[in-house]
């Protein structure tokens, strides 16, 4: 394949982006301009501490992302922030007004948190367009569900979706035979129709070609802005590819903060990554 | 253009064959002499009947296991339920549609029912009753398990405790069913004597109808955006609470309305059988729709519906032939089944039917 079908799907779906607002949420009071505060935050599963007093703020509108060694919390943090997890003790806002613990995950879902999960979790029973479908933004009561029709202007915005992962000549394909790189595009495709806030994109570019992890640079990168992005992923070159400001989890709590560059040079990180110390020189951490 | 219709989908195919099966019957019973030989008796009316009322119950729980992924392992006792309601009504019909004390009850002394009998000198209380009181018992139960997030074998195992307590409590006379012996020396229905010709036709004729219309509502929903997150809800039920949907809710919803199909069923089948007892209640019962609706194919509606049929029309030779071999027999072709044909009998005629060229998946556009 010379040419890059990716690419201009993009290309094409890029203005569509720009119009692409996250549906707003009557009771997300951002006027401080934090989007989600985590204080205090501690799990633990039997005697093993998987969150140790986690604080966390993430502003409106920023792409953040999280990095930090296998077992460091990072799933578990959004298990709690999507209300899988409920924590021993801590708070957890979704802006001024809103508390996460003491909503259940429809509530915070429908309130506007979406997750794309670490293993690419995708309807395969359902062909690609009614994954999209169902996803959609809206009411989503039994009886609501029940009677909804499929409008012109839900299938195009569908349509849009397809196009923009990719996916438009597999619409009518059960999800089931998707690649692992398109079940990963399909699952961002259904956390856009969702039109949430606040997205939680749990390892995103697992099993993707180079090419394809920079096409989902390019997309986390215009999404962010207009949505507020966390991302947690291990593939250095493409946390270096779309971060602005990195957190380090280690142990259950943020080790670090602040830019590829002040990150990767901080001496406490290097010493997780590397299980010693090595101060003085300049160590690519991946 | 007809033919086309039909080919949309094989379940229209099945009912269009029912439908055509049951006029011959009607028409064979009521149009030729008793000693022709295409005279249809009695007895395969309501042999065929029973197994609509069967197809009925089958359809009911492929909803909730083929498409939802509960294996309800108690239905047998909403169909019970709706059974019971129906004869109730049925045990208080006297002539010329006067109401009499049922037999039971001047068996133990009793000169008036107990209030819960209330509504069942009447037929449309009855047949609200008939859908109400299943819809219930599964609302409750369903409320309580779902919502504590009981899934799985576990929901299994509580659905057969479910069934076994129902099946003791009928059992007790004091309770007011009739004991073990149940309801039964049903006369009239509707002022019509229930065991004469017409009658059975009609019933026959009803039966159908509402296997048909509940067909076409499962259909419906099915093909509806709810029937879409049904069968999200059976792939990958946490994922779908995260897009938003209250699971437990749908489940809720969806266990109710198929208990009052179950429960239609039972009100269907008592009439023409003339008996209700506890029987109904027996975890086995439960167990053999299940079986049924593997066999013919789940999560296809029509399936259900076949393997209702062909189970249960082998389960009327069997028993014939060789009566203490049965359930053996009707282990093997379970076993059978799972081993070599896990999409049931329908899934067998789909792989054979569509050897039309299907359009080639364009290539992976990544």
């Amino acid at each position: 394949m010379n040419k890059n079908p990716l690419k201009q799907n993009l290309k094409s779906a890029s203005s569509f982006l720009k119009d692409y607002e996250a549906s707003p949420q009557p009771d997300l009071d951002t006027t401080k301009g934090i989007i989600l505060y985590l204080e205090g935050i501690n799990v633990s599963f039997d005697s093993f501490k998987a969150i140790n007093e986690l604080n966390l703020y993430i502003k409106q509108g920023e792409l953040r992302c999280i990095i930090g060694p296998n077992g460091a919390g990072k799933t578990t943090m959004m298990d709690v922030i999507t209300g899988k997890t409920k924590p021993q003790s801590g708070t957890a806002w979704f802006g001024q007004k809103l508390n996460l613990l003491t909503m259940d995950e429809p509530q915070i879902a429908q309130a506007g948190i979406g997750r794309k999960f670490q293993k690419p979790t995708v309807f395969e029973a359902l062909t690609v367009n009614d994954n999209l479908m169902i996803a959609n933004a809206g009411k989503k009561t039994v009886w609501h569900t029940l009677r909804h029709q499929v409008n012109q202007i839900e299938q195009e915005q569908i349509e849009e979706i397809l196009l923009l992962i990719g996916l438009m000549e597999m619409r009518n394909e059960s999800a089931a035979i998707l690649s692992h790189g398109q079940k990963q595009w399909l699952e961002l495709g259904m956390l856009l129709m969702q039109k949430p806030q606040l997205l939680l994109v749990d390892e995103p570019v697992a099993g993707m070609t180079t090419q394809e992890m920079d096409k989902t640079a390019e997309l986390l990168n215009s999404l962010a802005g207009k949505h507020t992005l966390v991302v947690v992923e291990h593939d250095m070159d493409f946390v270096r590819q779309i971060a602005k400001t990195v957190s380090v989890l280690h142990q259950g709590s943020i080790l670090a903060e602040g830019n590829m560059e002040q990150v990767q040079n901080n001496p406490k990180v290097i010493e997780v990554y590397l299980g010693q110390s090595t101060t003085g020189r300049n160590v690519n951490v991946a | 253009m007809l033919t086309k219709y039909f080919n949309q989908d094989n379940g229209r195919y099945v009912l269009f064959c029912l439908t055509l099966l049951v006029i011959y019957l009607v028409m064979a019973n009521l149009f030729f002499p008793t000693n022709s030989l295409f005279y249809v008796g009695n007895q395969t009316i309501i042999l065929v009947s029973k197994y609509l009322c069967y197809a009925l119950l089958a359809l009911s729980v492929d909803l909730v296991w083929g498409y939802l992924g509960i294996l309800s392992l108690g239905h047998g006792a909403f169909f019970a339920l709706g059974g019971y309601m129906m004869g109730m009504y049925l045990s208080v019909q006297g002539e010329n549609g006067s109401t009499t004390l049922p037999e039971f009850a001047s068996f133990i002394n009793w000169q008036n029912l107990p209030w819960y009998w209330m509504g069942a000198d009447n037929f449309l209380s009855t047949l609200l009753l008939v859908m109400l009181i299943p819809g219930l018992v599964a609302f409750i139960f369903g409320y309580m398990t779902f919502r504590s997030r009981v899934s799985g074998v576990y929901l299994s195992i509580i659905t057969q405790a479910l069934t076994f307590a129902l099946m003791l409590a009928f059992q007790r006379n004091e309770m007011g069913f009739g004991g073990d012996n149940g309801l039964t020396n049903f006369k009239y229905l509707l002022g019509f004597s229930i065991t004469s010709n017409g009658m059975r036709v009609m019933l026959l004729l009803i039966t159908l109808i509402v296997v048909v219309i509940s067909y076409l509502i499962c259909y419906q929903l099915i093909k509806s955006k709810l029937g879409k997150v049904i069968i999200a809800i059976r792939d990958a039920e946490a994922r779908v609470r995260f897009v938003g949907y209250r699971v437990e809710n749908v489940k809720l919803a969806v266990f109710t309305f198929s208990a009052v199909l179950a429960g239609i069923a039972g009100a269907l089948y008592v009439p023409q059988v003339g008996i209700i007892t506890p029987i109904e209640f027996l975890p086995l019962n439960s167990i053999e729709i299940v079986v049924w609706v593997a066999v013919g194919g789940r999560a296809t509606l029509y399936g259900a519906i076949v393997g209702a049929f062909l189970v249960n029309y082998c389960k009327s030779l069997f028993t014939v032939w060789f009566p203490d071999e049965w359930l053996f027999a009707l282990g093997l072709l379970f076993v059978l089944v799972t081993l070599f044909l896990p999409k049931g009998i329908v899934g067998l005629l789909k792989l054979t039917h569509s050897k039309k060229p299907q359009l080639k998946p364009q290539e992976a556009s990544l």
